[in-house]
């Protein structure tokens, strides 16, 4: 028994560091631009193709590194053509905009890759088990808690120490006077784009290792990531990590003893937050 | 009466006429009585949520649920209850309001994006709820094995089943009596004070009003019409699955609402009718249909973001 919850929590803190690495993009986007992008599944998505692709040529480990950074291109040519259009306007336009991206993309990689799900090659010497008596240690398992581990160390790194971060920050609090002081906000609302979306093409890089890939995954994986958001608090990135993965384990205790309540048992989750401190976990009071 | 106001009551006559005369003239120019059910009835949905939407300026993307649950709760009340059309009709309204009333206290304290947010996860809920409760639900295959029964009405019975005209007044019967409540209420003080929250929401907080009611208020009609929607809905397929909770859902009826025109009564109707005629055509011409839906959405939030009548209003007044 011991071993079944175990293998549960160790699940949940995988698929919670997913949702995670999801929502940081989500959230970085929505703080500085005020924007839900509903099409950052569909970003995950063309990640884990892209991946697929270019593991021919480049391997797994090229695939890594350059798939997530293709995809967060994508996404700065989407925002500079598109995204960029509805900022200042009522919210419900971009999401709009981006709920017909997301329909798009959707659609666009199951006409480009089919509608069957394929399967994607890791690496043999990751999937074997690294303990007799944990069986569901695989090396992938571990690898992709390292990655996400790092990529979130860099993200806050990215912001807390570098200009590029500072002004982002800044600009996510008072985006007028950073525009004031001369710093060029279309531009480094682009690239807060990119840099968004680039967390969600490396997580359709490792989610597709685990899931396979399918036209579907961006779409499955969104609305826990919205979820991760308001759990956390909306305009605080450590609250987003710490409501994926809070969320990821909820859900991975609960497939130990309530099977059918796994997806639901988050929402739960986020009515409680929403109860008890609306703000989520470690928003800031007032903000939304 | 002053000309404008004359030509709003022209146009009321003509929408009335032309809803009252669909099943002769549809038929005529290519389409069928069944396509011009569903107009109405996703019609009704649209201009319920823009009671909220576009009337009180609250960003719902959660509707989809509340029609779900609508149309979950006709379907189960004849498929194991009491074999009823109106009886279901008014179970699967109640289920879908009193969730909604429910529902309303964790969320009318929020507002915009971070709203709508909350709106759609809560949304999935029930979707997954409908999806894993195989025994009761159907799950993915949806909920089969009933169909709409004949409406006793004392002294006659109506066949809406093998009839679609029949089902086809019905629909409009009911679709007339929400219209009538929702446009009574807007111009009551309680409708005026929705719009004047719209507008103003500080403003009418210094007032004394009681925001947080209204918006509790208002959503909780805005929902109660949608479910109302979601039973005719399943009535009208003689079936309901899980796609009918799904968030894409949400967002076909935003999409309405904003192509017809947020800030006019008619305007949803119209956004609803011309997105229907698009899916069903697009869905017949092309398997990548969604991905045209998608274009559409992009077009209309980049070119049209006032809708037909918003359009048009603004070309007579200038």
């Amino acid at each position: 028994m011991t071993q079944v919850v175990l293998f549960n929590v160790f699940n949940g803190l995988i698929v919670g560091a997913f949702y995670a690495l999801m929502a940081l993009g989500l959230s970085l986007i929505l703080n500085l631009s005020g924007v839900i992008n509903f099409a950052h599944g569909g970003f995950l998505a063309i990640g884990g193709y892209l991946a697929y692709m270019l593991i021919p040529y480049v391997g797994f480990w090229g695939a890594l590194v350059v798939a997530p950074f293709l995809t967060a291109f994508l996404g700065l040519i989407v925002e500079r053509v598109l995204i960029c259009r509805v900022y200042g306007r009522d919210p419900l336009y971009s999401l709009l905009l981006t709920f017909g991206l997301a329909f798009i993309f959707e659609d666009g990689t199951r006409f480009i890759w089919g509608a069957q799900s394929l399967p994607f090659q890791v690496p043999g010497w990751l999937m074997s088990p690294l303990s007799s008596d944990y069986f569901f240690l695989t090396g992938y398992r571990l690898f992709m808690v390292v990655v996400v581990a790092v990529a979130v160390a860099a993200l806050f790194f990215i912001l807390g120490r570098t200009r590029l971060g500072m002004r982002i920050r800044a600009g996510t609090l008072d985006l007028e006077t950073v525009s004031v002081l001369g710093v060029n906000v279309r531009i480094l609302r682009n690239l807060n784009f990119g840099l968004g979306v680039y967390l969600a093409g490396l997580a359709g890089v490792l989610a597709v290792g685990q899931l396979g890939l399918q036209p579907t995954i961006g779409s499955s994986l969104i609305m826990p990531s919205f979820v991760a958001i308001i759990v956390g608090g909306l305009g605080s990135l450590p609250g987003t990590l710490l409501g994926g993965l809070l969320i990821g384990v909820a859900s991975g205790i609960t497939t130990v003893y309530f099977p059918s309540a796994t997806e639901a048992v988050i929402y739960v989750m986020m009515a409680l937050v929403l109860l008890v401190r609306p703000r989520g976990l470690l928003g800031e009071e007032g903000r939304f | 009466m002053n000309s404008f106001d004359f030509n709003k009551q022209a146009a009321n006559v003509l929408v009335w006429l032309l809803l009252l005369a669909a099943p002769y003239w549809l038929p005529a120019i290519g389409g069928y009585v069944e396509l011009g059910t569903r107009v109405v009835v996703l019609g009704l949905a649209a201009m319920a949520l823009n009671f909220l939407l576009g009337y009180t300026g609250v960003l719902s993307f959660g509707h989809a649920a509340y029609f779900g649950l609508g149309a979950y709760g006709v379907g189960m009340m004849i498929r194991y209850v009491v074999p009823s059309t109106g009886l279901g009709i008014l179970v699967g309204t109640l289920v879908g309001t009193v969730a909604a009333a429910i529902i309303g206290p964790l969320i009318i304290r929020l507002r915009g994006v971070y709203f709508a947010m909350v709106t759609i996860a809560f949304g999935q809920v029930f979707y997954f709820i409908a999806f894993r409760w195989n025994s009761v639900t159907g799950g993915d295959d949806g909920l089969i094995g009933w169909t709409r029964q004949p409406l006793h009405l004392g002294f006659v019975t109506v066949d809406i089943l093998h009839n679609p005209n029949a089902f086809y007044y019905l629909v409009l019967v009911l679709f007339a009596v929400a219209l009538g409540v929702m446009a009574w209420l807007l111009h009551s003080p309680f409708g005026r004070t929705l719009i004047a929250i719209r507008e103003n929401e500080r403003r009418a907080r210094f007032l004394g009003i009681p925001v947080d009611w209204h918006i509790w208020m208002s959503w909780v009609i805005s929902c109660g019409f949608v479910s109302l929607a979601g039973t005719l809905y399943a009535l009208l397929n003689n079936f309901v699955d899980p796609r009918a909770l799904y968030w894409t859902q949400s967002g076909d009826f935003v999409i309405m609402a904003v192509l017809g025109g947020m800030r006019s009564f008619w305007g949803p109707l119209i956004g609803a009718a011309i997105y229907v005629v698009l899916q069903d055509y697009l869905s017949s011409q092309t398997e990548n249909w969604m991905s045209f839906i998608g274009l559409f959405f992009v077009l209309v939030v980049l070119f049209f973001p006032r809708g037909v009548l918003g359009f048009i209003r603004r070309r007579a007044a200038s």
